[in-house]
């Protein structure tokens, strides 16, 4: 069995521990190193039934768990060795798992980090090392977080948009490391799709899918970021797109319009186009209409404005970037895109250097940097 | 073995012989010196020197306590006359001339018109561990 398909089960065999009466706090820590003993024994040898084997093996780690706690406490208590026969386990188990682990009441770092273990089947090693953390500080993050929900009742109504939020930040975080985020995300989000009755679910799913599909695209050989008009897009996924796509239509028909939905809706439309030049930025400018009507977001009027300017001309654009808070990250770049398409070319190099110092990423900034560069190399000729 | 820190700044030293900035350069002189600079680390890392390599940001602001029951008093963002810091690589090498040395291939890496930026580097030596011997 394959590491992904064995971290598919971990939710559900927390789910059947939970059942059986184990708080969600031990079960998940039981579940975990069971986990840690299947990833050593089980390439030399592996069970018939992982699921069972799993829920065995877990389920005698949580009492062995509960014995030395106590042991330590220094009272009997009396233990069940036979697990009691509980219900099979449902989807809605696996989805109540999300709401817990991407709670409110956790902050974003706490949420990613519990979810990627217990909804993901990470072990704490391979998420520390994602985040280029020393395992004990993620450890003791985990385990702060659990203690924080432990007084979350399990049958508490979830909030999902919290959930997709958390999602789309691992995503968003990109790989390092064995074990790739972006993927992951994709894997849970799609386990989600299936449980929770949601079109915005299902926008998130293909928006990720979207963006993955140009992944190939987004850096040359030497590392370094290419734009999207500059993209091969032969190299784009076209499996990838056609699920994206697939999956967006059908969630955009159930006509309950949201910010995933709009923004692979966007996504989708980029993805349409076989060439740059071809793509649809009248359609793209009223989708960020929707995005901006939905969410009052300031990054979505900033790619508006970009869009603005491919659609109705860089003076426009400027004029749209202009209603848009100053203070927002990529303000400076959209600024240097929309004068260089203006023609603009010695201011555009200056503010592609003024962005490149204020970039968050080195990617980025090595990619401004260049931008500068090339631009005053034009306009030093000309 | 001993650890040195190589420190890099934006600004606070001495001027480097070769000294414009980057996005004064060509294209292909930015590329130049991303791949002198990536095949640097690998080449430590191959040798089993390489601790460590991180970049910062130019910006940020003192802080300071500033009483009971008070938030942290900030000052920033950075005067321009501060010493700016823009990143580091720790080393692990077997003596102080081998670490001169590393800052020196460093140092070299090519900038405006291929040349070499001759760009200042502050090397600082770890602490050591106490010896587990011997007292």
């Amino acid at each position: 069995m394959d590491e992904p398909r064995l971290r598919q089960l971990i939710p559900e065999v927390i789910g059947v521990l939970v059942r059986r009466g184990a708080d969600f706090a031990s079960a998940e820590d039981a579940v975990q190193e069971a986990l840690v003993t299947a990833i050593r024994t089980w390439p030399e040898d592996p069970p018939r039934d992982a699921k069972g084997w799993l829920v065995t093996v877990s389920w005698r780690k949580h009492l062995d768990l509960r014995r030395s706690e106590s042991a330590r406490q220094g009272r009997e208590v009396a233990l069940d060795l036979e697990p009691p026969p509980g219900p099979v386990p449902t989807v809605d188990d696996t989805l109540r798992l999300y709401f817990l682990c991407a709670h409110p009441s956790l902050t974003p770092a706490s949420a990613v980090a519990l979810t990627l273990r217990a909804v993901g089947g990470l072990t704490t090693r391979q998420i520390a090392e994602a985040y280029l953390v020393p395992e004990a500080t993620m450890a003791q993050r985990i385990s702060r977080a659990k203690r924080r929900i432990a007084q979350v009742p399990l049958d508490q109504p979830g909030d999902l948009p919290t959930v997709l939020r958390v999602l789309y930040l691992i995503y968003n975080e990109g790989h390092s490391g064995e074990v790739d985020l972006a993927t992951e995300a994709i894997r849970v989000t799609r386990q989600l799709v299936g449980g929770a009755d949601d079109p915005e679910v299902a926008g998130l799913l293909a928006l990720m899918l979207l963006h993955h599909a140009r992944r190939a695209a987004r850096t040359d050989a030497a590392g370094r970021l290419v734009p999207l008009a500059e993209q091969d897009r032969s190299r784009w996924d076209p499996a990838l797109v056609a699920e994206g796509v697939g999956i967006l239509q059908s969630a955009l028909a159930r006509d309950r319009l949201g910010e995933y939905q709009a923004q692979a809706a966007i996504a989708a439309l980029h993805a349409d186009a076989r060439r740059f030049e071809e793509t649809d930025w009248v359609q793209i400018v009223e989708w960020y209409d929707e995005l901006v009507a939905l969410t009052g977001s300031d990054v979505a009027r900033l790619n508006r404005a970009v869009a603005v300017g491919a659609a109705d001309g860089a003076l426009a654009g400027l004029a749209a970037l202009a209603e848009v808070d100053p203070a927002i990250p990529r303000h400076t770049a959209a600024s240097a895109y929309l004068h260089e398409l203006a023609g603009q070319l010695a201011e555009a190099a200056d503010l592609y250097a003024a962005a490149a110092r204020a970039a968050s990423n080195l990617a980025e900034r090595d990619h401004l940097t260049r931008r500068a560069a090339w631009l005053r190399q034009r306009t030093d000729q000309g | 073995m001993a650890k040195y820190l190589l420190l890099k700044h934006y600004r606070g030293a001495p001027a480097a012989v070769n000294d414009v900035a980057m996005d004064r350069w060509t294209p292909e002189e930015i590329d130049a010196h991303m791949a002198y600079m990536d095949d640097f680390a690998t080449k430590l890392g191959e040798t089993g020197e390489f601790v460590d390599g991180q970049a910062l940001r130019p910006e940020g602001a003192w802080v300071r306590y500033d009483g009971e029951g008070r938030p942290p008093v900030t000052d920033g963002p950075f005067p321009e006359t501060k010493d700016l810091i823009a990143g580091w690589m720790i080393i692990d090498v077997d003596s102080w001339d081998r670490a001169v040395e590393l800052a020196g291939e460093l140092s070299a890496a090519p900038g405006a018109g291929g040349k070499p930026i001759h760009e200042w580097l502050e090397v600082r030596p770890f602490f050591d561990a106490p010896p587990t011997s011997g007292d």
